[in-house]
């Protein structure tokens, strides 16, 4: 017999205490995410209940670069959702943990699952970890560096004041190409990558100001991947 | 504070709420097939070039030589941090030159 998954303050403090190095690693984007929202025109206040309550930075960054005044609520939702649909992937890779909450320490744990506090728990799970409260500990933790940075991060936009096209715009940017860097896994990968940039690219030039070419060109890209390895499989 | 930008950040946190928890919730109703998560495994990769590459192409040289040093960095020392540190330098280096 194993020992029964349990949820203790214990467990939390053990995933805040491992999240130690990550919580330091995402304090720059923190800052990137304030810049970039007091660029986009939205108040101290805002920035921090947008990293609050969304608590997903690359979605926070897409959803930003199409803000405008009044933002497009229903493409600033969508992206957010397109963005974050790998989420929806993560929390049944913890169900041996999950599916032994209940109520609030389930649906809490699930709120503050973001991707770094995310591969953490798993290591920690599949290591043996029988404490639950591993995951809420690391990403609560997690999550109070996000919003405190982010403030720091507006108010650092604020004083300096950079007009657009400022180099620390294409911040955003490199987030995204170091990030390609990590999601790229071979010579699979080659042709839905391919078809993604060509077609995003094409929309992106029928359609100025919208930021629908996203959508299209993931769509595109991921459904080359699916039939393709439908036909050779 | 404005009322219609909290609007957009409560759906935007309603619909990520809606991939972490919904996520979770739904997988555990219906197992999807090997074959649909493969699928779906696509789409991380997918959404970001279709994010960069448009950008890069409308951005001209600046967000290019960026990319560039960023990717080179990345490739070379597996350190995020220090990629973007050298992507932003690098597109520094082009805004100084106009």
């Amino acid at each position: 017999m194993t020992e029964p998954i349990s949820f203790t303050r214990k467990g939390a403090w053990r995933g805040a205490v491992r999240c130690i190095p990550l919580i330091i690693s995402i304090i720059p984007f923190g800052l990137v995410a304030g810049v970039t929202s007091q660029g986009a025109g939205l108040s101290l206040l805002e920035a921090m209940i947008m990293s609050a309550g969304v608590y997903a930075g690359a979605s926070q960054l897409v959803a930003l670069s199409i803000w405008s005044h009044p933002p497009p609520l229903l493409a600033t939702a969508l992206a957010a959702f397109v963005v974050n649909l790998r989420l929806a992937l993560m929390g049944p890779v913890l169900a041996p943990w999950l599916d032994r909450l209940r109520g609030w320490r389930l649906w809490g744990s699930l709120f503050f699952m973001a991707d770094q506090n995310w591969a953490l728990s798993v290591t920690e799970m599949t290591t043996g970890g029988r404490d639950a409260g591993f995951l809420l500990g690391s990403g609560l933790s997690m999550w109070l560096v996000w919003v405190l940075s982010t403030g720091a991060g507006h108010l650092l936009g604020a004083s300096m004041r950079p007009p657009p096209g400022h180099p620390l715009f294409f911040a955003v940017l490199a987030v995204f190409v170091s990030m390609l860097a990590g999601m790229w896994r071979g010579g699979k990968d080659v042709l839905p990558w391919l078809v993604a940039a060509a077609s995003s690219s094409i929309a992106s030039f029928l359609m100025p100001g919208t930021f629908w070419y996203i959508i299209i060109g993931a769509f595109a890209g991921t459904l080359t991947g699916g039939l393709r390895d439908r036909t050779v499989a | 504070m404005e009322p219609i930008n909290l609007a957009a950040i409560v759906l935007m946190g309603l619909a990520t709420y809606a991939c972490r928890g919904g996520g979770y919730w739904l997988f555990r109703q219906i197992s999807p097939s090997p074959r649909v998560r493969a699928m779906l495994a696509y789409v991380p990769g997918t959404l970001f070039v279709s994010f960069v590459v448009p950008a890069l192409l409308q951005g001209g040289l600046q967000p290019s030589v960026g990319a560039a040093a960023t990717l080179a960095t990345m490739l070379a020392t597996r350190n995020t941090i220090l990629s973007i540190v050298a992507g932003i330098a690098a597109a520094w280096v082009v805004w100084g030159f106009r």
